[in-house]
């Protein structure tokens, strides 16, 4: 929301308009609805379960108040720091990746000059995250099987013979960043799309006329001017990243538990509210998550100039 | 372009809230009702009002439905609600995840709940987090004496909890020596008789026909065929809340070291029996195969599996180990459990004796041996007319009364423990003996973490 305000003031000022108050127009009674509804929701759905998981995080099973107990248990469980890192893993390779991949794919798309080329490339790149989170987990799990793999001819030349030689955990974080990667990136490339077809035309072509060459110009003009979306999408992805759990359980179920069913921090909190009947337990892991993405998001925030007017 | 608006001022975003806020009270309804006063019952756990009017709520999986089926066709008079859920197969947890809910909303529970699993009376009996069991003491008068003491000894011992019987086995799941007679008498080979003679064979199977098997490591319940049959004591559930594990013993030890050397000859593969990769290899190349009884109709006769045709397969007596009496392991096996918190405890009963010892179901119908013995001789006897099986099936009989009573069942998976440790390094090519103790480490792990104090 945020972003998109902002964003819009910047596009105010560099249009020369000041964003002052807008006066009171007779349709603003229908944009307090709209709002109220979005706003309900948010209150139901994400507000009051993160209060009530703040609550639950500071209390025992009794509801009396627990200090610190909740989360000296999860970090002290012998399935934290494994998980911890796993996640951890995964973030550094999906990020990168995500970053360093949609960006220069963006780029290269938005300078074709062929129309229906660049269209068609467009669509093939989105056409991936058409498909919602479980099915292409479900997909991938044949990609992932010599066995029954189109390519698997690829996978017997990289020496795995069996689906179990895959999915050994040294493999895991690669293969979620991979199955990350293939289904979010192709909606990022299309939005960094359009955030290149806003760099003012007169702006490229000065740097053309001053003698810079496609990757000066990539390099030097439309890099610096796509960082907010950079680290917006960074921002995005992160909140998502951190919350792994689709994927490996999944993995875990087909793999017949081979893939441990605590993989992922996430994993981990539903084992514990629902394997131990612990739900303190699983607030804490849930708030310590929040912690740790919003800490992460604030390096974003600041390092991508997020809320910087131009 | 598109222009935004700016951010909208405070005021307006604290009436959007406002009336946010009004909307959410006015559609938060009351919680709803609560369990209703429990009285201590005479069946030696506390119940509420009973009236033998009241509809009965089964929750079974697709393969039970078929037993809530036939209840109602025996007994049209009971009213009775069928719910199919995944029978808490494959680790899902579901049974235990869903009644926890039901103890947070005070409401809800089903009356009778089946379960793949054999482990779910380790929960089920105890309090949780102060609310009331949710399994019903069977032998405390609800379920007859007479009853119970003709199901096959041991069977009910997963169900057994602090000397209390919480649930009703549906069926036995011993682990026997399933072969093909055929291609055995065609390689010239004898049946072994003890686990000396097996790796032996193994052996000379690598050598002289190669491609063929003789078992697979490659399914969690590895331990259970394996480890159990050799008495390793990696699971001894010693009470409700106390388990002792010791994989470092001798018995641990020859059975982890007959693994290794045909893991290393290609005999017993690390895949899984139920992957597509398992069928297109090794279909035809089965010499034998330890496994539990259901392997016969989920794997041998099963046209999407290996489809041995009949007149092949033979079943012979679990191995012993040489100088030792034989003992072999456990595979699962369903229950049935009642709730404590049931309104029509005669009905819930009575759905519970029908699915477990009935003619009309065990016999007829169910596709695993049945827990309860007059039931089991009847299923045998049907079998044996198939004609499908090259040898009689006495083998699968004396097994059921021959599982080794040292290894318990816990909350925690014994198959997820190995699951997750050991078949990963099994396909890193590490040995079985030199895992042991990261194998002890993760079980002792995993009890801690379900509230048991390990020795």
């Amino acid at each position: 929301m945020t972003v998109i305000d902002n964003a819009a003031g910047a596009a105010a000022v560099a249009t020369g308009r000041s964003p002052g108050r807008p006066a009171r127009r007779p349709g603003s009674a229908m944009s307090y609805g709209f709002v109220s509804i979005y706003a309900f929701l948010a209150l139901v759905f994400g507000i009051l379960p993160a209060v009530y998981a703040l609550y639950l995080a500071f209390t025992d099973a009794e509801g009396g108040f627990a200090g610190l107990a909740n989360f000296t248990k999860v970090i002290g469980d012998f399935r934290f720091w494994p998980a911890a890192t796993h996640v951890a893993l995964y973030l550094v390779i999906w990020l990168v990746a995500l970053v360093v991949l949609v960006t220069l794919l963006a780029v290269i798309v938005h300078a074709i000059r062929v129309r229906w080329l660049s269209r068609t490339l467009r669509f093939v790149f989105y056409l991936p995250g058409a498909l919602a989170g479980a099915s292409s987990v479900l997909l991938w799990l044949f990609v992932l099987d010599p066995t029954a793999s189109p390519v698997s001819g690829l996978l017997r030349l990289l020496g795995f013979d069996s689906f179990v030689q895959v999915i050994v955990p040294g493999n895991l974080p690669v293969v979620f960043a991979i199955i990350a990667f293939w289904t979010g990136a192709g909606g990022w490339i299309v939005i960094m799309y359009g955030a290149l077809n806003n760099i003012s035309a007169e702006v490229i072509e000065a740097a053309r006329v001053d003698g810079a060459n496609a990757v000066q110009i990539a390099w030097r003009i439309q890099l610096p001017m796509l960082r907010k979306w950079i680290s917006y999408m960074g921002i995005m992805s992160l909140a998502a990243g951190t919350q792994l759990f689709v994927e490996p359980q999944l993995l875990s179920q087909a793999s017949n538990a081979v893939v441990p069913n605590d993989y992922s921090l996430n994993q981990l909190a539903y084992q514990y509210a629902f394997q131990q009947n612990d739900f303190n337990g699983a607030a804490a892991i849930s708030l310590l998550l929040l912690v740790i993405a919003l800490a992460l998001s604030a390096v974003f925030v600041t390092r991508g100039g997020l809320f910087e007017r131009d | 372009m598109v222009r935004f608006r700016p951010v909208p001022n405070l005021r307006a975003l604290l009436t959007a809230a406002g009336s946010a806020a009004a909307l959410t009270l006015a559609l938060a309804g009351c919680g709803g009702g609560g369990g209703g006063d429990s009285t201590a019952g005479s069946y030696g756990f506390p119940q509420v009002a009973q009236d033998d009017k009241a509809a009965i709520t089964v929750w079974v999986d697709a393969d039970r439905t078929k037993a809530a089926d036939a209840f109602k066709k025996a007994n049209p008079g009971v009213p009775i609600q069928v719910v199919t859920y995944d029978g808490s197969a494959n680790g899902s947890n579901s049974f235990r995840t869903k009644m926890q809910l039901f103890d947070r909303a005070q409401s809800g529970w089903p009356d009778v709940v089946f379960s793949t699993q054999n482990n779910d009376a380790a929960w089920a009996s105890q309090k949780s987090n102060g609310k009331q069991a949710f399994a019903a003491v069977l032998d405390g008068g609800l379920v007859a004496k007479d009853t119970l003491d003709k199901f096959t000894p041991g069977s009910l011992n997963p169900c057994t909890v602090d000397g209390k019987v919480y649930c009703l086995r549906n069926d036995l799941a011993q682990a026997v020596l399933w072969y093909n007679k055929s291609l055995l008498d065609q390689f010239g080979y004898s049946v072994p008789t003890t686990w000396q003679e097996y790796q032996a064979l193994g052996e000379k199977v690598a050598q002289e026909h190669p491609g063929y098997i003789v078992g697979t490591v490659g399914d969690a319940w590895t331990p259970e065929v394996f480890f159990w049959a050799s008495k390793c004591e990696a699971n001894g559930i010693t009470g409700p809340k106390t388990v002792t594990v010791n994989t470092g013993t001798p018995q641990c030890r020859r059975a982890a070291a007959m693994l290794d050397t045909l893991i290393k000859n290609g005999t017993t593969p690390n895949i899984s029996v139920f992957t597509p990769e398992f069928v297109k290899k090794y279909t035809g190349k089965v010499l034998l195969m330890p496994g539990p009884a259901w392997y016969a109709g989920a794997i041998f006769n099963n046209p999407e599996s290996l489809k041995v045709p009949g007149g092949q397969l033979g079943v012979a007596p679990p191995p012993a180990w040489q100088g030792e009496d034989a003992v072999t392991g456990n595979v699962g096996g369903g229950t049935w459990f009642v709730s404590s918190h049931s309104k029509n405890l005669k009905a819930a009963e009575s759905f519970v004796r029908f699915a477990t010892t009935a003619d009309d179901y065990q016999v007829a119908v169910a596709p695993g041996y049945p827990a309860y013995a007059p039931a089991a001789e009847k299923w045998v006897t049907k079998q044996e007319a198939s004609k499908y099986y090259a040898t009689s099936l006495q083998p699968v009989v004396t097994a059921g009364t021959a599982i080794w009573p040292g290894w318990g069942s816990g909350i925690f998976s014994q198959e997820a423990v190995w699951a997750k440790t050991m078949t990963p390094a099994i396909a890193d090519g590490k040995s079985l003996v030199a895992l042991l103790p990261e194998w002890q480490t993760a079980i002792k792990n995993q009890a801690q973490v379900d509230g048991y104090t390990v020795k």
